[in-house]
């Protein structure tokens, strides 16, 4: 029974990185960039609905702030990419991922400013009740975090292979200048898909922040997302989900069974075996071309 | 302007293009040894942290910056060297000998670490990097007994046959030796640069399949930049650990990592000026912050995170408006200078590119 509730438990918390994973994919995916300030854009995401919720600042009912709060990131995300990620097309992966690091500190530094370094917590009407599933009990918060979070991906992943836009978003990222011959906008394109996983990280910071408190420093979580998608795969849409799960799954089971100190080494050292032995992540992406 | 007519290859890789150059370095040197006279103990101190972050960017640029290899996990070699280091100290092994040593046997387990490391390319280096640089935090909590743990370890007084170096009461003698190892640092990274070697490194950074075409050993040239490169930071640490007086795990940090590289991206990337440029920014960008703060009247609130704030806002606007960095500007301004009236305003405009993925080769 220990054993269950460990799993599920790792598996809510798993579905958390697997989020913010999503959100790196998207862009990987779409603009061949890593975002490396994805972590901090969930927290910024956390942030706002908890502005426009708790009762010490608006007060507006949680359900209409949450898509607000979504709606706002996805305008960030977009106002991201016009004013500098934009500035930046073409150029090599290496200087995309210095300029998002230095995002994730202004961003830091920015909520830091707003809503101060104390760790708050959202009053979310997720945060309360239990499930109790066979002796199993599982919180509201986690529940709704596991259906969310597979829901998001299989439309991600449904977007991506049926529709239009998605696989415009596919094609400029393989090769922006074939993307252009045939006709896509491919900035456009790439400005969307930064909203897009601007939305997305907001979902994650609800979500995120219905489970326990936030403060300007929770964007360090995109560290473990990054290992999720690894493992998982860079631009694999169910790989990033899966790598979530296998951190979070691993983590209480570390916890629990590892000594004291090597705990925490755990996910880490799981991403280093897997870019050892299999650098492209388990659900790889790489071909090679044939001629 | 000065023009140089080159006869010959030799002539071309001159380590001094000029006498003239060689006379501007002979000065700067020279002013370099005389200022432990011209200042006071506190500004000494500060520079030498700015010559200890210098030979640490010079080792990272010699990997990103010349060869392309993207770190973001330096800081696990600065503390692989400092602690080296203070391992052997401990056990009687002198000075003189064991910060040799200690800047060797990181370039070794450097180049160990890179064998793995190679197969990756681009962003998966610098996520597999940075991994390593979060784990050196853990490693060095479990390996408690050798390193200090979360105790830490204070570096002793250096003993140099008998001539004795602290950094608190002999400041100046400290600041010696980080100069003499900062100088020895950049003419062997110089002389690198002319040799085959160097020109190898440069070929893997501008094009894999070229150099490849060219007869140079991919996987081989990028072991011996890691090793090298960790060789040099791990000077660094040691000389780090001496300065900062106290090291346990989290004296080297994750944070410090992407600051290394940060640094280097905002002193030019690939250039030896580069390495000392950033070095000055990233050394002097918290007294310049205080100093700020005391003259807008808010000098006692302590704002927390400002400082990686500001960094990055500054990391922004050069990333987008200079990607050269300090130095690149620097140049730009010479020879703007240099070619009065006939320099265009395109001269240094980027050439036009698209990028293509790296998931179909």
């Amino acid at each position: 029974m220990e054993f269950i509730q460990l799993f599920v438990s790792g598996l809510a918390n798993g579905s958390v990185y697997g989020l913010i994973a999503l959100g790196f994919v998207l862009i990987y995916k779409a603009t061949e960039a890593v975002n490396f300030a994805q972590g901090d854009f969930m927290m910024f995401g956390a942030f706002i609905t908890l502005w426009l919720t708790n009762t010490e600042y608006f007060g507006i009912s949680f359900w209409l702030a949450a898509p607000l709060a979504m709606l706002a990131m996805g305008g960030l995300g977009y106002l991201l990419d016009v004013t500098i990620i934009r500035r930046m097309f073409g150029q090599s992966q290496t200087a995309v991922v210095i300029l998002t690091i230095a995002l994730g500190f202004v961003i830091r530094f920015v909520a830091g400013a707003i809503w101060g370094h104390e760790p708050q917590t959202l009053e979310s009407p997720l945060a309360h009740g239990d499930l109790a599933v066979g002796g199993v009990v599982l919180g509201m918060a986690d529940v709704t975090i596991i259906v969310v979070t597979a829901l998001l991906t299989f439309f991600l992943f449904q977007f991506f292979k049926r529709t239009k836009l998605g696989l415009a978003m596919q094609a400029s990222s393989q090769n922006q200048m074939a993307a252009y011959y045939m006709g896509i906008p491919v900035k456009r394109v790439q400005g969307l898909i930064w909203a897009l996983s601007g939305v997305v990280a907001a979902v994650a910071g609800i979500l995120f922040a219905s489970k326990g408190a936030i403060d300007p420093n929770a964007g360090l979580l995109g560290i473990k997302a990054f290992a999720a998608a690894v493992i998982g795969g860079f631009g694999s849409l169910p790989g990033a989900l899966v790598g979530g799960l296998i951190v979070g799954v691993i983590e209480p089971f570390a916890a629990r069974f590892l000594p004291a100190g090597y705990s925490q080494i755990a996910p880490y050292a799981l991403l280093l075996f897997v870019l050892i032995f299999r650098p492209h992540g388990l659900f790889s992406q790489v071909r090679t071309k044939k001629v | 302007m000065r023009i140089h007519f080159k006869t010959s290859y030799n002539h071309d890789i001159r380590l001094f293009e000029d006498r003239f150059t060689l006379l501007k370095y002979a000065v700067l040197l020279a002013f370099a040894i005389s200022l432990p006279f011209l200042i006071g103990d506190f500004y000494l101190g500060e520079t030498t942290n700015v010559l200890i972050w210098a030979i640490a960017g010079l080792g990272l640029m010699l990997l990103t910056g010349q060869t392309g290899q993207v770190s973001l996990g330096h800081a696990a070699f600065l503390a692989l060297g400092c602690y080296i280091n203070l391992i052997l100290l401990d056990k009687g092994v002198p000075f003189i000998v064991s910060f040799p040593l200690a800047g060797v046997l990181t370039g070794v387990i450097g180049t160990i670490i890179a064998i793995p490391a190679l197969r990756l390319h681009g962003i998966y280096l610098a996520i597999a990097t940075m991994t390593l640089s979060i784990l050196a935090d853990d490693i060095i909590v479990l390996t408690e007994p050798w390193t200090g743990g979360v105790m830490g370890m204070f570096p002793p007084t250096i003993d140099i046959f008998g001539f004795e170096i602290e950094r608190w009461t002999t400041p100046d003698r400290f600041y010696y030796l980080v100069l003499a190892v900062t100088v020895a640092c950049t003419l062997f990274y110089r002389n690198l640069l002319r040799s085959p070697l160097g020109r190898a490194f440069a070929a893997v950074r501008d094009s894999e399949v070229s150099a490849a075409a060219m007869g140079v050993h991919i996987s081989r040239t990028k072991m011996t930049a890691f090793g090298i490169s960790c060789a040099i930071t791990g000077l660094a640490g040691a000389l780090m650990g001496y300065f900062s007086g106290m090291v346990n795990n989290e004296t080297f940090s994750v944070v410090i990592s992407i600051q290394l590289l940060m640094m280097i991206v905002i002193g030019g990337l690939g250039t030896i000026h580069g390495a000392f440029f950033g070095a000055f920014m990233v050394a002097f960008l918290p007294q310049g912050l205080s100093i700020a703060k005391d003259w807008v009247g808010s000098g006692s609130v302590a704002i927390p995170g400002l400082e990686t704030g500001v960094f990055g806002m500054i990391l922004i606007l050069f990333i987008l408006f200079e990607p050269q960095g300090i130095y690149g500007r620097w140049v730009k301004t010479r020879i703007w200078f240099e070619l009065f009236p006939f320099a265009r305003k395109d001269m240094f405009k980027r050439q036009k590119s698209y990028l293509k993925t790296e998931r179909l080769r």
